[in-house]
Order: C-alpha cells, then sequence, then structure tokens
C-alpha cells in the first residue's frame, strides 16, 4: 500500500503509556517483527491457513506411511508402536491442527470483511490465539522427541490406554504431550470463539441485519457457540486426565474405582459436536460459492442458516452413537439412535438447497465449482454411511472396522478438506490479488477426487469383510491385499494433488507472473468482494451502509434503492490500532510453562520422586506480566485518511 | 489533527450493532462457557458419588470427613463478599473512588477468608487422623470422592483466586489516580465474573456438601 498517497496524522502522544517494555511497534513496521506483532485479521488469517497448510503435510506423510504399512499383509514398513503412534498422530493432527485452524483462518480472514467491520472485536486476543495454536502445534510434535516417542493412545486418548501403568514404554511421555498440546489449541480455539462471536453480534456494518449476512459468517457464528460450548467438556476430561497421570487421582482407573466408560462420555459430549464444527465451515463455504457460480441467489437463505443451527443444536445430542457398542442400555442406545437419525433431515434440507441453488442456475465449471460440487457428491456418500451408523445393529457390525473409517474420511475429506480447498480457490485472488492457474487448479481437483475415492471407497468393503481398524499388520488368506493395494496407490495419488495444491496456494502470494485479480474476478455477490484485492489494512474505507442481502450483486445489478451507501469519513479518519508484542509474550509464558509441567517430575539418586515447579511457575509469571502489560498498554493507534477510491 | 485524533482516542468505545459493550458480550459468552466448565466438574463428581460409595468393603460416610459448619461459614462469607462487589460496582458508575475503594477491598478480604477457609479445609481433610481423605484415596484405600472433590472445589478456589487477583488489580489502579467512571464497565465485567464464581458456589454447595446430609 502506497503510504505517501494517504493523509497521515501522527499518532497522540498523550495517550500513549509512559514506561513500556517492549513499545508497540506502529504502523511503518515490516519484515518478520510485522508478521510477529501483527493485530491484523486478514494476516492472522494467513498465518494461520499457511501454519495449518503446513501440518496438512506432516499429516499426509503421517498418512501415506499408514497406508504403505498396509500395502500387503504382515509388512514391516512400521513396527506395531510406530503404527499406533502414526493414526494417532494423523488424527490429532488432521482434526486439531489442519481442518479447524484452516476453518479458522477462513473466519479471521474473511467474516470482519462480510459483516463490513475494520477488524474483530478483540484484535490482540485474535493474535494470542494464533500464537496458542502454534505452540500447541508445536508441543504436539515436539512428542516425537522424548521418551516413549509420541502417543499412541488414537485421537480419542481412549481410558485405560493412558493410564501410566499400561504404557508400553516406562514413563511414556506421549500421552502428557498430547493432553498438554490439546489444552493448548482448546485455549486458542476458545479465545477465536469468544471473539468472533462478539463480532458478529456486535460489529456489523449499519444495514447489515442478522439475516442479511452471508451464510459463511452465520456458519462463524454457529461453529464459535459450538465451540465455547463444547471445548469445555473435553478441557476438564484432559484435566482429570491430567490429574490421574500425575497426581495418581482415580477418575479413569478401573483399578482402583474409577470408570474408563466416563471419558468415552466426556471425549464424545466435546467430539460430536466437533464433527460439526469440522464440517460447518465447509458448509458455509460451500453455500457462497455455488449460487456464484450458478449466477443465482442461494435457494432457501433462512433455512440453510436455520438447519445450521439446527444441527449445531443437535450436534451436543448425540454424542452417544460412537459408544453403542460401550452396553449403555435399551432406552439410552435408542434415544441416541433416534436423535442421530433425526439430524439427517436438516442436512439432507441443506444438500436439497444447495441442488435448488443450481437448478436452471448459469452453471460455470470453475475450480472452486468443481470442488464444491465434489464436496456435495462425496459428503452425501459421507452423510449415507453416517445415517447407516444411527442403526445400532448395523453400528455394532461396523464398530472398529475399516467401514467407520471410509465413513469419517468422506466426511473429513470429502466434505470438510474439499469445501476448504474450495474456499481457497475462490478467496484466494482476494487474499493474493492474482488469479490461480485454471489448468492447474483443475489438475489437482481431479487428482484429488480419483485418488480420494481410490483410496476410501475400497475401505467400505474391506470393513464389510472385516478388516478391523487401528492394526498394525493382517495375515495372509483374507483376501485383503487387493483392495488395500488400490487403496494405497489412491492414497499417494492424492497426496500428489493436496501437495501440488498447496504449493499453488503459498505460491500465488510471491507468484508475480499470475494475472491480477480485480476487485470482483468472480462476479460474486457478497460485501467482501467490492473491496480492492489483496484487502488494503483497514478494509473499508468508508464503513458501508448495508441495503440487501448479497450487496456486491445488488450493487451491480440490482436496483438503486439496494445500492450500498458509504458514511462520509469524519475528521478523525480510520482508526488503526498499533501493533503489540504482547500477545505473543503470554503465548510464550504459556509454551514456557506447559514445558515445565511436561518435565516438572523427575526420580533422584534414591529413588524418590522429586517436583520441580520452577519452570511451569516461571512460564505462568511470564504469561502473566504479558497480560497485566497488554491491560495497560493503552489503544494507542494511528489515523489513516484513505481517498473514497482506495478500498 | 492530532486534537482531534486524541479527541478519537479518548473516546475509544465504538458504538455496537446491540448497543452492548464488546467486553460485556465477551464476557457473558466466556460465563456460557465456564458453566460448560463446571457442568462437566459437577456431572463427573455426582456420577461417582454412589457408584464408589463403598472402601475396602466399608460404607464411606463422607460425614466423617466433612466440617460442615466451616463450609457454611465460608460460604456465607462468599455470598456476602457478592453484596460488596455490587456496591463496588454501583459506586464506580457514580463516580464515588473511594466507596469503590472501600467495596473492592472488602470484596478482596471476603473473597481472601473464602480461600483460607478452602486451604484450611483440605488441610484438614488430607490430614484428618483415620480418616484422611486424599487425591486418590480415603483411610488409605483407593478412592473416587477425593478426586472429583479436590478437582472440582479446587477447580471453584481457582477461579475466585483469579478473580481476588483481578480485584487487586483494580484496587491498586484505583491508587494510579487515573480511574473513573470511564472504567464502570469494565469493573461490571470484573463484578460479573465474581457474581458467576459465587453462583456456582451456590450450587457445588448443596450438590456437594449439603446433599450427603440429606440423601
Amino acid at each position: 500500500m502506497a503510504i505517501e498517497s494517504l493523509k497521515y496524522a501522527s499518532p497522540d502522544t498523550e495517550t500513549k503509556i509512559e514506561a513500556k517494555v517492549f513499545p508497540r511497534p506502529s504502523q511503518h513496521t515490516a519484515g518478520i517483527v510485522d508478521w510477529l506483532t501483527t493485530i491484523d485479521h486478514k494476516k492472522i488469517g494467513l498465518m494461520y491457513g499457511m501454519a495449518a497448510l503446513f501440518f496438512l503435510l506432516v499429516g499426509g506423510i503421517e498418512a501415506l506411511l499408514i497406508r504403505s504399512q498396509l500395502w500387503s499383509h504382515n509388512m514391516e514398513v512400521l513396527t506395531n508402536r510406530e503404527y499406533n503412534q502414526m493414526f494417532t498422530m494423523h488424527g490429532t493432527t488432521m482434526v486439531f491442527l489442519v481442518i479447524m485452524p484452516l476453518s479458522a483462518a477462513f473466519f479471521n480472514y474473511l467474516m470482519p470483511l462480510q459483516i463490513g467491520a475494520r477488524d474483530v472485536a478483540f484484535p490482540r486476543m485474535n493474535a494470542l490465539s494464533l500464537w496458542c495454536f502454534v505452540s500447541g502445534g508445536i508441543i504436539l510434535n515436539l512428542s516425537w522427541f522424548f521418551t516413549g516417542g509420541s502417543p499412541a493412545i488414537g485421537w480419542f486418548g481412549y481410558a485405560p490406554l493412558t493410564d501410566t501403568r499400561f504404557a508400553e514404554v516406562l514413563g511414556d511421555m506421549g500421552p502428557d504431550f498430547w493432553i498438554f498440546s490439546l489444552q493448548m489449541l482448546g485455549l486458542a480455539s476458545l479465545l477465536a470463539s469468544f471473539n468472533f462471536i462478539t463480532t458478529i453480534i456486535n460489529m456489523r456494518a449499519p444495514g447489515m441485519t442478522m439475516m442479511r449476512m452471508p451464510v459463511f459468517t452465520w456458519m462463524t457464528l454457529i461453529v464459535s457457540f459450538l465451540i465455547i460450548l463444547a471445548f469445555p467438556a473435553i478441557t476438564i476430561a484432559l484435566v482429570e486426565l491430567m490429574f490421574d497421570r500425575t497426581y495418581g487421582t482415580n477418575f479413569y482407573d478401573f483399578l482402583e474405582g474409577g470408570k474408563p466408560h466416563l471419558w468415552q462420555h466426556l471425549f464424545w459430549i466435546f467430539g460430536h459436536p466437533e464433527v460439526y464444527i469440522l464440517i460447518l465451515p465447509a458448509m458455509g463455504i460451500v453455500s457462497e460459492v455455488i449460487p456464484v457460480f450458478s449466477r443465482k441467489p442461494l435457494f432457501g437463505y433462512g433455512l440453510v442458516i436455520f438447519s445450521g443451527a439446527i444441527i449445531g443444536f443437535m450436534g451436543f445430542a448425540v454424542w452417544s452413537h460412537h459408544m453403542f457398542t460401550t452396553g449403555m442400555g435399551v432406552v439410552a442406545t435408542s434415544a441416541f439412535s433416534i436423535l442421530t437419525m433425526l439430524i439427517a433431515i436438516p442436512t439432507g434440507v441443506k444438500i436439497f438447497n444447495w441442488i435448488g441453488t443450481m437448478w436452471d442456475g448459469r452453471i460455470r465449471f470453475d475450480t472452486p465449482m468443481l470442488f464444491a460440487l465434489g464436496f456435495i457428491t462425496m459428503f452425501m456418500i459421507g452423510g449415507f454411511t453416517g445415517i447407516m451408523h444411527s442403526s445400532v445393529p448395523i453400528d455394532a457390525q461396523h464398530q472398529d472396522s475399516y467401514f467407520v473409517v471410509a465413513h469419517f474420511h468422506y466426511v473429513l475429506i470429502g466434505g470438510a478438506l474439499f469445501g476448504l480447498f474450495c474456499g481457497f480457490y475462490f478467496w484466494l485472488p482476494k487474499m493474493t490479488g492474482r488469479m490461480l492457474n485454471e489448468k492447474l487448479g483443475k489438475l489437482v481437483f481431479t487428482l484429488m477426487f480419483i485418488g480420494f475415492n481410490l483410496t476410501f471407497f475400497p475401505m467400505h468393503y474391506l470393513g464389510m469383510i472385516g478388516q478391523p481398524r487401528r492394526t498394525h499388520s493382517y495375515n495372509e488368506g483374507h483376501g485383503f491385499e487387493t483392495w488395500n493395494q488400490i487403496a494405497t496407490i489412491g492414497s499417494f495419488i492424492l497426496g500428489i494433488g493436496i501437495a501440488i495444491g498447496v504449493y499453488q496456494f503459498v505460491s500465488a502470494f510471491f507468484n508475480k507472473r499470475l494475472k491480477p485479480a480485480g476487485k470482483n474476478p468472480w462476479d460474486a455477490r457478497t460485501l467482501e468482494w467490492t473491496l480492492s484485492s489483496p484487502v488494503k489494512e483497514y478494509n473499508f474505507a468508508r464503513n458501508p451502509i448495508i441495503k440487501a442481502r448479497d450487496q456486491a450483486w445488488e450493487n451491480n445489478y440490482g436496483p438503486k434503492e439496494n445500492h450500498s451507501q458509504k458514511e462520509p469519513l469524519d475528521d478523525h479518519g480510520v482508526h488503526m490500532p498499533d501493533r503489540s508484542w504482547y500477545p505473543l509474550l503470554t503465548a510464550i509464558g504459556l509454551f514456557v510453562m506447559v514445558i515445565g509441567m511436561l518435565f516438572h517430575a523427575s526420580i533422584d539418586a534414591s529413588g524418590e520422586l522429586v517436583r520441580n515447579y520452577t519452570v511451569a511457575i516461571a512460564g505462568g509469571v511470564v504469561s502473566t506480566v504479558g497480560i497485566i502489560m497488554w491491560s495497560l498498554e493503552g489503544p494507542a493507534g494511528y489515523h489513516l485518511f484513505p481517498k473514497e477510491k482506495e478500498e | 489533527m492530532s486534537d482531534a485524533a486524541a479527541h478519537a482516542l479518548d473516546h475509544h468505545e465504538p458504538v455496537t450493532s446491540t448497543g452492548i459493550p464488546n467486553k460485556k458480550v465477551l464476557m457473558w459468552a466466556f460465563l456460557g462457557s465456564d458453566c460448560m466448565f463446571f457442568g462437566t466438574l459437577i456431572s463427573t463428581h455426582l456420577i461417582y458419588r454412589k457408584i464408589s460409595a463403598t472402601v475396602g468393603g466399608n460404607f464411606l460416610d463422607i460425614r466423617d470427613v466433612f466440617d460442615i459448619e466451616l463450609t457454611s461459614f465460608s460460604t456465607f462469607i462468599l455470598l456476602a463478599s457478592s453484596l460488596f462487589m455490587a456496591l463496588a460496582v454501583s459506586a464506580i458508575h457514580k463516580g464515588n473512588l473511594t466507596s469503590t475503594r472501600w467495596m473492592l477491598f472488602g470484596t478482596i478480604i471476603f473473597g481472601a477468608i473464602f480461600l483460607a477457609c478452602q486451604v484450611y479445609e483440605f488441610t484438614h481433610f488430607v490430614y484428618a487422623p483415620g480418616n484422611e481423605l486424599t487425591l486418590s484415596s480415603y483411610r488409605g484405600e483407593p478412592h473416587v470422592f477425593g478426586s472429583t472433590f479436590y478437582v472440582l472445589t479446587g477447580t471453584h478456589g481457582t477461579h475466585v483466586a483469579i478473580g481476588v487477583f483481578w480485584l487487586i488489580g483494580w484496587l491498586v489502579y484505583s491508587f494510579t489516580g487515573k480511574m473513573s467512571t470511564s472504567d464502570a464497565m469494565d469493573v461490571e465485567c470484573c463484578g460479573l465474573y465474581w457474581h458467576f464464581v459465587d453462583i456456582v458456589w451456590i450450587i457445588i454447595f448443596p450438590v456437594v456438601y449439603l446433599m450427603e446430609y440429606a440423601f
């Protein structure tokens, strides 16, 4: 951005706090310090996205190792324990370090633009959320280097696998790393969600009523509510597990009166809403993309949103369908079975609305649309097998077989990941200012679509003929080999597709030969497309006054009274907040505290257990100081006076 | 221009869509989430309460451990602290700094008394001769009651402690000369948190303590 073109007012010195350890970097900061101290929702969103894409590759490599191990009977690519570690890390990484942060990246970047806000309600808290996510990812992957290696307990960490006495390796630290990284990631998600809820409820532009908000923003709101209500269950479950492992409590210790079953309940009370936390953002993205490429407004806008809310609400009442085989009794099992079947209705409503949107539309098959269509079809297959599982007798047969693996990968790759890739192809022109290469995009889609179906469709059959999941190897003579080999070949095709896709996304930020995108390359509908690409740091040069749903479309094609207007800029200009070091400092403090907690216990020469909390307390002090300084550093900031056409 | 800038920065609270300040919405969202934290802990306690009533073949009568008079006293103290908190919020809204200071001080003291009672209670339970209730055992036998009891009431105690530190922060701030009615909303958020922690105790006290005497 050309600073020279802007009339610039110096920050007022009086409002700045005089004594500061780390002064707030001002608007001229650039380079690495800019990225470390930024509180701009767009930059935070990009960092979320880039970190998540990195973890996507890490989790993908883990998946390919699993598939290599299963190439044929009795393979020895991985040992038994390595295999267990690999599927644990693959699951945890993909759920908490890939799909959730990729969704968070889109929430961060797009939601304020879609409601006409200049930033989220609490920009520094948003930065803290990012750094907590990054340290959570680091903590999880640090586990490889310490006693016992990474956790080998499955992504759900069922008791008593987490019991210290049953550890395969004496003093196994894997589960501890897993517990603390999940706590950090939970904190990151909670902070972000409080922020998004406040932003959507409170910072909409004038005229942006709730029922004019884009569907993606609605899904952001619903998912944020799901996160703040579902994450406490796992946070407490993990606290209890930490006490079990560290201080000898008996919550899940069946030898001393605890009930491992309780862990399953607490985990899935979180875990099932989590499924909707993963899929609803992708549904939001697809609900934005399909109308644009069908050149029609979304069919049944209100019903799509209402269905999303119902899915979110009912998501809290179906958790026990993950536990049908634990013997909960006939009444509980039947109730959860019926509720699970019911949840298919709002999901089906959404699918019919997308089809209704495309019906009679002028469909363009650009890459985002291909991914959206891939999403609908693949997600439907995952949904159908999901409805099958709601039936208790069928579920009892499918439990822990490859059929279940096929089911949730159809939902999470065919659903969530295709939806997120659709979002990248759709919005990267807005984020980078450059059009992506269509041919390469279509190649990525083809590779991913073929690879994905080759990998996971045979797993339905493998599960039906009895291949158990989470099992290191299989013997000759079951007839598993052929389909496993097809799946493995497919997984490498899928991996190549994803790798090219990630390369394409990252290179779009650097490749100057790509075509410039302009404001609205897709002739899209929502408010963010009225802004320049990439979006300026202040988002809106003038506050927009919203007159209709699909404001960008109405501005281009709608009647005059539906065109958005702009509030005049008053003589204060646009107030921009300064950057801050304190979110990063607070997150570093928390990271040190976690490391201190992980390594606080040791055995001294006489065989006594010694607890040393120095590092943990030091970390706690650092983050407390960070929070105090944060609250004292005051608003500060500077003012910009952009011209009206510079947005 | 810098005068105009200063003006804008002084009036930092933006106009919101609902008219409710952002921080207050944030606090309510957090409290909604915190309900689920305590809901999980209380459920855990209730689930295990009956299941694990026997120790080494003997029935555990937790009334042998509890000191209900002390806990009733500390409950009363915690509830009374809410009155001080409400008065502190009211005083800062009216700009009465002296009164705010005293009411904050009262809240802190009562919160601290509650915490002291809890520390005494925990110590007393762990070292009660013949009746030791630890995190993992009762009378030396493995047991779950101690686990759920200490983690639940300990989490609540942690909440009270955080609240006390927050209030101390306000008390210190009130002596810097910068505190004014413009801070009223922030104090009110602190008050929301404090009242919430009280309300949680109103649930914990009957469910964890009194119920042992009724059923």
